[in-house]
């Protein structure tokens, strides 16, 4: 099993993404910045991490998901391989038109920075098998533009098709996102894109390991399918 | 050479909470009878070119592919 994080110009969370893939697989991803066309052929997940690239101008991600590496990320994701984005990722994903919707500004026009509870709503992805369904866990946020938007014929067809991974739980929905939708996959199942970052809860030094589960189905379902 | 502006507005039904937020602004500064505000973006962009069916093609396509999120956003080109 190989991984690969992407790197653009302010995106910030990188090096958590890779400590947290690097502990719970044993083996560092590769990086791949934003100019390459290509990733290494044996690659099995690819994670956009977190941040501000291209410092959110335009809309937040927008600039990213132009640039040509996303062109080769949607060739993978075309042939099945697993792409997870957290934050800013997600932001780029639903702009570069690889998951449905839209990421709008927080409801209450602020920056938040806090602990969330989430719910998993689907257990039955790659990313959740070692979660349970209904299971809540606590996981961070950090973001000011996390407001979950869909046209309601979209919402309807994600949630009919369990394309809504995780939902925000206990009243702690911290942006406004439409149904409590905090991350969302695509039909194939192989693309999840997600505001909180799991990556900065996997480790008693961080104060729970909530976030590891996430890594270990991502990680662990391709071993198996070795 | 061509000059253009592209305005590019959120979709109706699409929640505006800036737009929200500086509707209440006005209300508070003390201009009555403000009805809903929603906020949009601008862009002037010069083209060098003198085609002006060809200018708006592009305009179209930089609209499409970059100035506008088409799931929530509508944009106007006007050449000058």
């Amino acid at each position: 099993m190989k991984s690969a994080v992407v790197q653009l110009p302010g995106l910030n969370r990188d090096r958590d993404m890779i400590a947290a893939l690097t502990k719970i697989s044993g083996k560092a991803p590769v990086t791949v910045w934003q100019t390459e066309t290509e990733f290494p052929d044996d690659i099995d997940l690819i994670v956009i991490p977190g941040g501000f690239s291209y410092g959110d101008y335009l809309r937040c991600g927008a600039i990213a998901a132009r640039m040509p590496i996303m062109q080769a990320i949607k060739e993978k994701a075309d042939k099945g391989v697993k792409v997870l984005g957290v934050c800013n990722g997600f932001q780029i994903l639903v702009e570069a038109g690889m998951l449905p919707g839209a990421l709008m500004r927080n409801a209450s026009l602020k920056f938040v920075c806090k602990e969330v509870k989430l719910e998993v709503v689907n257990a039955e992805t790659d990313f959740t098998r070692a979660y349970e369904k209904g299971q809540i866990i606590r996981c961070p946020v950090a973001h000011h533009d996390g407001n979950y938007f869909a046209d309601a014929e979209t919402l309807a067809s994600m949630e009919g098709n369990g394309q809504i991974v995780f939902r925000y739980a206990e009243g702690t929905n911290p942006n406004g996102s439409l149904n409590d939708i905090a991350g969302v996959m695509n039909s194939r199942g192989n693309v999840l894109g997600m505001m909180p970052h799991p990556e900065n809860l996997i480790e008693a030094a961080h104060g729970g390991s909530d976030g590891r589960g996430l890594f270990a189905s991502a990680l662990d379902v391709v071993a198996a399918a070795a | 050479m061509i000059k253009a502006r592209v305005t590019v507005t959120l979709k109706n039904g699409v929640l505006d909470p800036q737009g929200k937020a500086i509707e209440g602004a006005l209300g508070s500064l003390g201009f009555s009878g403000v009805g809903h505000v929603r906020q949009g973006k601008v862009f002037d962009i010069e083209l060098d070119s003198a085609d002006k069916a060809k200018a708006e093609a592009d305009l179209k396509a930089m609209c499409e592919k970059l100035l506008a999120n088409t799931v929530i956003e509508n944009y106007t080109i006007a050449l000058d």
